[in-house]
């Protein structure tokens, strides 16, 4: 009770008002979390949808038509609405200045404007929605999605200026790594979550611009028929492919670099140990960044660009798998001679490790190319990056919200119930996309209506499986609401962490730091300093 | 290894099934041993390194330059060899060979022809002989398709701009499926194919069968096997029941009402032009979402068409 009436950065000043004019890094953070999750809840639905829908091959519950509108805005709300911006806006946002020791961002204002960016995108994706929405898949490939009545236009344009309100937030936390670290924090002292984000904030910038481009021409052909996708206007569709890709792959490291960063967090704090290969890991982000600008064309393997091509593209995605390996080794051998405890964020951390790997290895399957070319837009596909982007990204965006969520809201959630959502989310998980693998190996297409029969047996189970992944995230719900209300009161430092932002109240005053605060031991060095029993209250 | 197929693959039907079996059968025990590796040392130390009671001292080791090396070179090392290996499989899939029997793919929405070298035609299921390569040479009328048969291990994509080429030799007789794999619109589960493989007799005698086929039966009997054998029954009936199109019923000899606002007479012409050119006069109340039968159809079987749909509109 004695929280309740302190004045802290959540209850002054009060107000809906003071809530969506603040320049405050952290209620921004909530502004883009409750946005973001509640679009994860849509698509989160939209999968359901898709799951029932292929219990059985053939009609049901909806028209093709319906089906195919269904599976575009699953990938569209999750990938732009949903992970893109899930860990650094939102986690990120909250933390990053505090474990700088930094009253704010760099740019509050522009920080501000990305969240009603965001908020601008989603409108206009739900407008299309509303308008029968889009039926292209979330590639938006061409010459389809110039052709298709649906309306594709609004779904785009929704995608174009939520690129921007990512570009906002790359900037913002680029130029506050710069500028506003405290006192002593040099860089090869910067916590790994803030290594990650810097890499992730370097594609944010250098690649999203590429995807607004290519999306206004797509806009530019439908609306007035300016040939440069569309053959019949004397455009190629293969150029659309190399466009798209030269954004979202790296896209995809904007996804799983800060999922990385919190890991790197989780697993050095629940061994309580220094983390291995600090270096490794830092650099191992900035080379797995720089690599992933030119592997694009591993999506193209069957588009009937150049053997040569293919060739160069394949030993290059190869590469990206060293430094993604480096990263698992190191998180291992920081497990070795800890002192492991598993809280919850600690249960998400080692799921990361494990459905990571699974993601990461079987990407060997598809970066070959004789391999790749059989596993190419199968259900193989859809198994490896629901284990890369759940497995790993969303794993992890679980972890560090139930790292962060007593310095967020200065209350504790309920942890029992929460080991039994994660292993419903956890056994549920693999049910539905480990049976993926061998649909697709088998040769079920994906995208696809109905399907023959032969392949019944095992959509079955990854439905049923789906639906225990729907209980865990129904519970986490639960739990983590009710939290706000009923939750204990969480101490400044819960988990004897010692990055900065736990060396304040729980949760933290509007500016942070009672004094800035000046750093003097390393983030790491759980060897050097024992647990401070003064943390726990 | 052959359980191992059975769980992954489909049965292998092609010569270069194996190839790509063999290589996926490596990477999928590379892959096993690190994942069992990690997998296990995750186990190991949580079980080990659990920690007992609070406030337990750890140590500082956060270096090990053996080690890291190891875990550095030992993996490039391993993705190499996967690289050259399905680089080799892959181009191997990508050389047709010299003798091979060139087949003409052309994918529209939703349905697969496919031209053989003598002038004959099918759609949805391509015939070919058993142990001889055949290369296909492909095109697109409308969007990106994909031609996928999952037992032959082969998949390309099919473009409306420019031929893209595959090949395949088959080495099991029987019926294969083809699939679309590139997500093309309402049709794209059902857009399904079968690639029959034939001991090359039964190849000839069917190129030889399905030809005379045409040319001895008269243009009536002709244009209603056309009917079922093109997939005009898909969209249009011939009992005067509404479908996606007019029923060719009482249609022939009779004034349509168009779109446009004009009426015209369904007479050859008119056939003719709906049938090479479906978007050009739309009939009142139906969308326009019919493909060209532009090149698919000789003019003779044009004319067997025809003449099918004037027999039915005589009432």
């Amino acid at each position: 009770m004695e929280n309740a009436n302190k004045i802290n950065y959540l209850n002054h000043p009060r107000g809906i008002i003071s809530w969506l004019t603040t320049l405050d890094h952290k209620r921004i953070g909530i502004l883009y979390l409750a946005t973001v999750m509640f679009s994860f809840l849509l698509g989160g639905v939209f999968a359901l949808l898709i799951r029932i829908k292929l219990v059985v091959p053939g009609e049901f519950l909806m028209s093709a038509e319906a089906y195919n509108r269904v599976f575009t805005l699953h990938g569209a709300i999750m990938i732009f609405l949903f992970i893109i911006p899930s860990i650094p806006a939102t986690l990120g946002n909250f933390a990053l200045p505090m474990m700088i020791g930094a009253r704010d961002v760099a740019f509050p204002r522009l920080n501000l404007a990305s969240w009603y960016i965001y908020v601008a995108g989603a409108v206009f994706a739900v407008y299309s929605m509303v308008h029968g929405g889009a039926d292209t898949g979330w590639t938006f490939y061409t010459p389809y999605s110039t052709m298709t009545t649906s309306s594709v236009i609004s779904m785009t344009l929704g995608a174009f200026i939520l690129g921007f309100s990512s570009i906002f937030t790359g900037i913002n936390f680029i130029v506050t790594i710069h500028k506003l670290r405290a006192p002593g924090l040099t860089w090869f002292k910067l916590p790994l979550f803030v290594w990650a984000l810097y890499a992730t904030a370097i594609i944010q910038i250098l690649a999203t611009p590429v995807l607004g481009i290519t999306l206004l021409l797509l806009i530019l052909e439908r609306a007035f028929s300016i040939g440069v996708f569309n053959p019949a206007l004397g455009g190629d569709p293969v150029l659309y492919q190399h466009f798209f890709w030269f954004y979202s792959h790296p896209a995809v490291y904007i996804m799983i670099l800060p999922a990385m960063g919190i890991v790197s967090e989780l697993i050095s704090v629940f061994s309580h140990k220094k983390i291995f290969g600090y270096k490794a890991i830092a650099f191992s982000s900035f080379g797995i960044a720089f690599i992933s600008f030119l592997v694009w064309g591993h999506h193209m393997f069957t588009s009937g660009q150049s053997d040569l091509a293919s060739m160069i593209f394949s030993f290059l995605t190869f590469l990206v798998a060293i430094p993604s390996g480096i990263k698992v080794f190191n998180w291992l051998a920081t497990l070795y001679k800890g002192s492991i405890s598993f809280e919850t964020p600690m249960l998400y951390g080692l799921s990361f490790l494990f459905l990571f790997t699974i993601g990461g290895l079987t990407g060997m399957f598809l970066g070959a190319l004789a391999t790749d070319v059989h596993l190419h837009d199968t259900y193989f596909i859809v198994a490896h990056f629901h284990y890369v982007m759940f497995g790993g990204t969303v794993m992890a965006f679980f972890g560090g919200l139930h790292y962060w969520w007593p310095k967020i809201w200065g209350k504790m959630y309920n942890k029992t119930w929460a080991v039994i959502a994660w292993i419903f989310t956890f056994v549920g998980f693999n049910i539905t996309f480990f049976t993926q693998f061998i649909l697709g190996s088998r040769g079920m297409p994906r995208r696809y209506y109905s399907y023959p029969a032969k392949y019944e047996g095992l959509h079955e189970i990854s439905t049923a499986g789906s639906i225990i992944l729907g209980v865990g995230m129904l519970i986490m719900a639960i739990y983590l609401i009710s939290s706000l209300f009923r939750g204990k009161p969480a101490p400044a430092n819960p988990w004897n962490a010692l990055t900065l932002e736990w060396q304040t109240e729980s949760p933290p005053p509007a500016a942070n730091f009672a004094v800035t605060p000046t750093v003097t031991h390393g983030f790491y060095d759980y060897d050097k300093i024992t647990a401070n029993p003064k943390n726990e209250s | 290894m052959d359980s191992l197929n059975n769980i992954f693959m489909p049965p292998q039907a092609s010569t270069v099934a194996g190839d790509v079996d063999r290589l996926f059968h490596f990477i999928f025990y590379i892959t096993l041993f690190f994942f069992i590796l990690i997998v296990s040392l995750i186990v190991f130390f949580s079980i080990r390194y659990r920690r007992k009671k609070a406030g337990e001292t750890t140590s500082g080791i956060a270096h090990n330059t053996a080690l890291e090396l190891l875990w550095t070179i030992i993996p490039a090392i391993l993705v190499i060899i996967i690289f050259a290996w399905g680089f080799k499989a892959f181009i191997r899939m990508s050389i047709v060979p010299k003798d091979a029997i060139e087949i003409k793919v052309t994918a529209q929405r939703w349905m697969w022809k496919f031209d053989y070298p003598d002038g004959l035609t099918s759609i949805n299921e391509l015939v070919v002989p058993l142990g001889k390569p055949v290369k296909l040479l492909m095109s697109s009328t409308d969007v990106i398709h994909s031609f996928y048969v999952p037992g032959f291990r082969i998949k390309k994509d099919v473009l409306p701009n420019r031929y893209t080429i595959a090949w395949f030799e088959g080495t099991a007789e029987g019926t294969f499926d083809l699939y679309c794999a590139e997500y093309c619109g309402k049709g794209h589960s059902e857009m399904l194919g079968k690639v029959r493989v034939v001991p090359e007799n039964d190849y000839r005698n069917w190129l030889a069968t399905a030809a005379a086929a045409d040319q001895s039966v008269p243009l009536e009997q002709l244009g209603s096997n056309l009917f079922v054998s093109r997939a005009c029954n898909t969209c249009h009936s011939v009992t005067g029941a509404r479908s996606v199109g007019p029923t060719f019923l009482g249609l022939f000899g009779h004034e349509v009402q168009l779109t446009d606002g004009g009426r015209i007479m369904a007479d050859e012409n008119y056939l003719r032009r709906s049938i090479l050119e479906p978007q050009a006069q739309i009939v009142t109340g139906f969308q326009p979402v019919m493909p060209t039968y532009q090149g698919i159809l000789s003019d003779r079987e044009i004319d067997a068409l025809i003449a099918y749909i004037k027999s039915l509109g005589k009432e």
